[in-house]
């Protein structure tokens, strides 16, 4: 218990000072940090010619945004399917199929990583490298980016406007700059401090190809094993900084080599909610608005030590079938027995509410309420959230949370001072409505006709497993409750359309949200107008959150988890 | 203010509201509003799924109760709107009877023909004698005349309404008292005041204003949500060999989606207008009485609202050298010609004092008139006393050979300093002192401008006076700012530069011509009915009292309105956890008993407990209806105990409530069943 208190407290304490910098990264004509790597970035702007102080509306931004990950997208698609053909693949692995490319591709330039394959066995250097690794630096900052866009034209000043008509006069400022910024001054270095400390643990990094060794244990039927390495360490960091989650090995973070030592074991934990963290504390710094920072950071520290508490409980109870054994203990079944119960049942929380999606052991072996945690951590996906998106998809909550919580104290519908408005509520209604529509829809059809399933269990764990993996890739998650024979058209194309609408919707409609409110009145807040930042809103906003995802989905967790839990008790 | 007694309940025939809720099951009416539609749809489903089961000689009977629960949600929905359009209606109608069957005098070239008063239009001029009722709004444009107001206001006092002056407006069915008046028509038929407000209480036609909208969207989606909820549940119970009955998914979604406030949003957007109309108010359109509840800044005219508007005498300044005596006595000789209230006041004041004064014979009087700005009395000794203005005195002592000291110059100030109004005493060319005339604050003002402070609303008081004295006046009344020696221009500059461009919503009163500019800039403008035309037509809302007090009750009319819906919806919200606990294990239990603990109610069996969910849905309505009709009850605080207050109420509440009651309705259910 110890343990969880410390890894929380040494997160926290690492995000502030790191949240104060990224919100000086974000102010100022060249920001913090500015005198090291401007000579950078200015040379990748005259190299890609942008004009990092042109202003952008924010459909500019959005059109800005989406070209870059339709290039992206398409150049990886081709990477993966032509895998075979290219440099960099010592172990002579080949292209993958068109929709497994598709999936696979979507899957990571959706900041997701949910993977249909795995990763040492289907990828070749130049792929996981190149490809993968490249959008595991990009798509955390793009979020980044377009988050700092909504906060500026939010809460920023009045100065922001370019002329013309009243919403499209609104600049949300460049997304060039703001990416350019994330990926130059924040992801790279802090991936750079995380992979040293990986590579001192023992995390491969190297570019040779497969290791041949002799097996250690004779009984073996095995004359000698392949043991599949690679620049391991630079791609773990990545992926728990900028939650990825998708990892080298398939087994994840529980392979001995991409996770070796208790101290890389922490490393990696704080590494997944380190900077969804920090960026609540730049919300702060950033706006001004420290108590809002504080209550945001409180509600969201409320739900993720809830449900982790949860999680961390019964994955110290005993496994169901082992319930008539003379020694009971914690549920080991699918866990690293180095890290036990505790931490892999931390690790599964925190790596499903911030969208992270990378394991240290297997969440469909959870007992069936600790497996129930991390669906419901991705149903509500704004404990911390992915890097940027997590705090937009708060923000739609805290709309939502204004528009009923100003009403309830008689004056017409406001957040900052800014009225919220038809136009507002359709498009945190877009947004908020796409989650239940594809997860539950999918899920439906998916179930309907159980041959699409290939899954591994019939009953309520089925139910789980079909509804896991398509929160999973709603939420931008990726990690897997398994047990799908996922890698089929019909999963890779469904899952594909939730990953794209699930990404990108949710980033572009706050973004309108944000023009749309930055070009009205703004008034004075006041003793008569709603406060953002009193503790009562805070627990309205949370109770907003809980019965938001209670009501789409409480269903589906009853005929999942809940009933398989009855079952195994009865 | 004249609030008129509540048209109750018992004048409404619910004979008609069944009538006219039964007319609203028509599908265009229905569609209006996206919640009760899904209702009604789902009606319409289950009554044939109990016509199938029947032909097929199954057991249908669950299907007929739910079919008909939810027919009666439906009419119970139908009903609140029916009830409130009836109540405004009722209201309005009351106004509008009088100017029925009228007969007007319309003056033509030709002289005058008879005309009903429907038939006219704007710019006809009419003739009214006393004792005749004016036919149509309009503004008097030959003539003076006293005018019985009580049937538009309640308030049997007549009031004086004359051309070319800020009162010329009158309106339809009012009575002329005095003199023979000619009225400039300013509305066409179907367009009067009251014509509007009647169509913002009549549901079919009724706009639904931009925050009704705003929330609207927002019930949409949840129904929405809740839908593909539903209808996902089929397959997904179907993986695990659950076969739930169709007619009770469609009572879960039923239940499920906000039909509480769905089917109360009507009523509590009609309502709104109608107690708008309770309190004399005429709104001319839904969003201004919305808009009222997010006021950020009163613009207040002093008079009247601030203070009772006659200023008084309240005390005597000497000059040194001075006895108090002598500057009490002349003050009583010099007013004793001046027959303002100030002028009487003072003859008041002496008198208290102990003053015997007497004119004598052979004196003459000085008028007080506006030119001079003096009064005052000339003895047959040659003895002159004089009372007015610090300026005319000055004049006047000047004139006469005298000095006018410093220390009277100081004691004006002092006088001023204190919100007073100096008025200087003199005999021939002699200062005697100075006259306090004090502005008299209304009683309560400053515990009304206090809570007004508590909801965040900001008063600002406008007046004529100087800065000096409208400083003090501030001062004692306890408004927020003033803004002194105002002029039409000043105040429109004044609601466009420090108070909009910093974004707040700015509401004022006004009745004058030269206040059009202001009161159409102004977020919600209200006119005195008592005003010109002009500011009539620039406002948003009408004062049928023109009571300069009444902004503070429209901004909180405005936000009970507001509040109602938003506590309303969080009810109905909070309502759905119980709900799921209710219907979720009835409907799966029959196939997974391991789902029986979830059943926490301990409802006696799956039916009953559908049935009981869904009955305590449809019950809640007409619960509400009260509230919704009146109101929620709105007492001025802080907004952060506003939110503590309704969150508890209305959230907490709302979620914990439904437990005991859907478990009566089940042991209703099970003594009937």
């Amino acid at each position: 218990m110890n343990e969880v208190i410390i890894i929380y407290a040494l997160t926290l304490l690492l995000a502030w000072p790191l949240g104060r910098y990224i919100a000086g990264v974000y102010s100022g004509e060249t920001g913090m940090g500015g005198r090291v790597f401007l000579p950078v970035e200015n040379g990748l702007y005259s190299l890609c010619g942008i004009d990092p102080g042109q202003p952008m509306t924010w459909q500019g931004y959005g059109r800005a945004l989406l070209k870059f990950h339709l290039m992206l997208g398409l150049l990886i698609f081709g990477l993966l399917m032509a895998q075979g053909l290219l440099f960099l693949n010592p172990d002579g692995i080949g292209g993958m199929s068109w929709d497994l490319s598709l999936h696979t591709a979507v899957s990571f330039l959706t900041n997701t990583n949910q993977q249909h394959y795995s990763g040492q066995a289907s990828l070749s250097y130049l792929a996981h490298t190149f490809g993968i690794v490249t959008l595991q630096v990009v798509t955390p900052a793009a979020g980044m980016a377009t988050l700092f866009a909504i906060l500026r034209t939010i809460f920023g000043g009045r100065d922001a406007r370019t002329g013309g008509s009243p919403e499209a006069r609104v600049s949300v400022g460049n997304f060039y700059q703001d990416l350019t910024r994330a990926i130059v001054r924040v992801m790279l270095p802090l991936a750079a401090v995380a992979a040293l400390l990986l590579a001192s643990q023992g995390v491969p990094s190297t570019y040779e190809g497969a290791q041949t060794v002799q097996p250690l244990d004779s009984n073996v039927a095995m004359e000698q094993q392949e043991i599949p390495v690679g620049p391991v360490a630079p791609m773990v960091a990545i992926k728990q900084l900028g939650t990825n989650g998708g990892g080298w090995y398939g087994a994840n973070s529980a392979v001995p080599l991409e996770n070796p030592t208790p101290l890389s074991n922490l490393v990696e934990t704080v590494s997944i909610v380190l900077i969804p963290a920090a960026l609540v504390f730049a919300l702060g710094f950033f706006t001004g608005r420290r108590r809002l920072a504080q209550v945001v950071m409180g509600v969201m520290v409320v739900m993720s030590v809830g449900l982790a508490s949860v999680a961390i409980w019964q994955e110290n109870m005993p496994n169901a079938a082992f319930s008539s054994l003379a020694a009971e203990g914690p549920n080991l079944e699918g866990k690293e027995v180095r890290f036990g119960a505790t931490a892999t049942a931390l690790w599964g929380s925190w790596t499903t509410q911030t969208s992270n999606g990378s394991v240290n052991g297997m969440h469909d072996s959870f007992n069936p309420i600790g497996g129930m945690v991390p669906i419901m951590d991705m149903f509500i996906n704004v404990i911390f959230g992915g890097v940027g998106v997590g705090l937009i998809g708060f923000l739609l909550f805290l709309l939502l949370a204004a528009f009923l919580g100003s009403l309830m104290i008689g004056r017409a519908p406001e957040i900052a001072g800014k009225p919220l408005e038809t136009r507002e509520i359709k498009l945190v209604c877009i947004a908020l409505l796409l989650q239940p529509l594809l997860i539950l829809g999918f899920s439906a059809v998916t179930l309907a006709f159980p041959g699409l399933t290939g899954n591994s269990n019939p009953g309520y764990h089925g139910i789980s497993q079909v509804i896991y993996e398509y929160t999973s890739a709603f939420a931008n998650n990726g990690s897997g409750f398994e047990g799908l024979n996922d890698n089929s058209i019909w999963w890779n194309i469904t899952c594909a359309v939730n990953l794209i609408l699930g990404r990108f919707i949710p980033m572009l409609a706050p973004l309108a949200i944000a023009a749309s409110l930055a070009s009205k009145r703004t008034a004075p807040e006041g003793r008569g107008s709603l406060s953002l930042d009193t503790g009562t809103f805070g627990l309205m906003t949370l109770a907003v959150i809980v019965m938001f995802t209670l009501l789409s989905f409480m269903p589906v967790l009853i005929l999942g988890p809940i009933a398989e839990a009855m079952a195994t008790i009865h | 203010m004249s609030r008129k007694p509540d048209t109750t309940m018992q004048s409404i025939k619910m004979g008609e509201i069944l009538i006219q809720s039964l007319s609203r099951l028509s599908p265009r009416s229905l569609a209006r509003n996206p919640v009760m539609f899904v209702v009604a749809v789902g009606t319409v489903v289950t009554a044939l799924l109990a016509g199938a089961h029947m032909t097929q000689g199954v057991p249908f009977g669950m299907d007929l109760a739910i079919a008909g629960i939810l027919l009666v949600t439906v009419l119970f929905a139908n009903g609140a709107e029916s009830i409130a359009e009836a109540r405004g209606k009722a209201q309005a109608g009351a106004l509008r009877a009088t100017r029925e069957n009228l007969q007007a005098r319309k003056v033509t070239d030709k002289g005058e023909e008879s005309i009903a008063a429907g038939d006219l239009r704007k710019g006809d001029r009419v003739r009214v004698r006393p004792d005749e009722l004016i036919p149509g709004d309009g503004e008097i444009v030959e003539g003076a005349s006293t005018i019985n107001e009580s049937a538009v206001t309640g308030e049997s006092a007549p009031v004086l309404r004359e051309a070319g002056t800020d009162n010329s407006g009158v309106s339809a069915g009012t009575k002329v008292l005095s003199d023979e008046i000619v009225v400039e028509i300013t509305v066409d038929p179907g367009n009067s005041l009251l014509d509007r407000m009647i169509a913002l209480v009549e549901g079919a036609k009724r706009q639904k204003t931009p925050n009704e909208l705003a929330l609207s969207v927002l019930l949409a989606a949840m129904t929405l949500v809740f839908l593909i909820v539903v209808v996902s549940l089929v397959p997904t119970s179907g993986f695990v060999g659950i076969d739930p009955s169709y007619s009770v998914l469609v009572a879960l979604l039923v239940c499920l989606i906000p039909t509480t406030i769905g089917g109360l949003l009507p009523a509590i957007g009609i309502a709104g207008m109608d107690r708008a109309m309770r309190a004399n108010v005429i709104a001319k359109s839904g969003k201004a009485v919305e808009v009222a509840g997010s006021v950020d800044t009163l613009l207040l005219d002093k008079t009247g609202t601030i203070t009772l508007g006659d200023r008084r005498a309240t005390a005597f300044e000497t000059t040194p050298g001075v006895a108090a005596e002598e500057l009490r006595d002349a003050a009583l000789l010099t007013s004793l010609a001046d027959p303002t209230p100030e002028g009487k006041s003072v003859v008041t004041l002496a008198g208290d004092q102990g003053s015997t004064a007497k004119a004598g014979e052979d004196v003459r009087f000085v008028e007080f008139s506006a030119t001079t700005r003096m009064s005052g009395i000339d003895f047959p000794d040659g003895r002159q006393l004089r009372k007015g203005a610090t300026d005319a005195i000055r004049n006047f002592v000047v004139e006469k050979g005298g000095h006018y000291p410093d220390e009277a110059d100081r004691l004006a100030e002092r006088v001023a300093q204190k919100g007073a109004t100096p008025l200087v005493v003199a005999e021939g060319g002699r200062v005697l002192g100075v006259i306090a005339l004090s502005d008299v604050i209304k009683g309560g003002i400053r515990e009304r401008f206090a809570r007004l402070r508590e909801m965040g609303v900001k008063t600002v008081m406008i007046t004529g006076d100087n800065p000096t004295t409208a400083a003090a006046i501030a001062a004692e009344a306890g408004v927020d700012d003033f803004l002194a020696e105002a002029t039409p221009e000043q105040k429109l500059k004044f609601i466009r530069e420090e108070q909009q461009q910093e974004g707040r919503l700015v509401a004022m009163m006004g009745d004058g011509t030269n206040d059009a500019p202001a009161l159409a800039q102004a977020d919600l403008g209200l006119a005195m009915n008592s005003g010109t035309q002009a500011a009539r037509e620039a406002s948003n809302m009408v004062d049928l009292d023109s009571d300069p007090g009444k902004l503070i009750d429209v901004v909180e009319i405005g936000k009970q309105l507001l509040i109602t819906r938003g506590s309303l919806t969080t009810f109905s919200l909070a309502n759905d956890v119980a709900k799921y606990f209710a219907i979720l294990p009835a409907l799966f239990l029959a196939s997974t008993p391991a789902l029986g603990a979830l059943n926490i109610l301990d409802l006696s069996s799956p039916m009953n407990a559908v049935l009981a969910a869904t009955v305590f849905n449809a019950l809640v309505i007409p619960a509400l209806i009260p509230f919704a009709l009146r109101g929620v009850r709105f007492k001025p605080a802080s907004a952060e105990q506003l939110l503590i207050r309704n969150l508890l109420i209305f959230g907490l509440g709302g979620l914990l409530l439904p437990f005991p009651t859907i478990k009566v309705l089940d042991l209703i259910i099970t003594v009937f069943i």
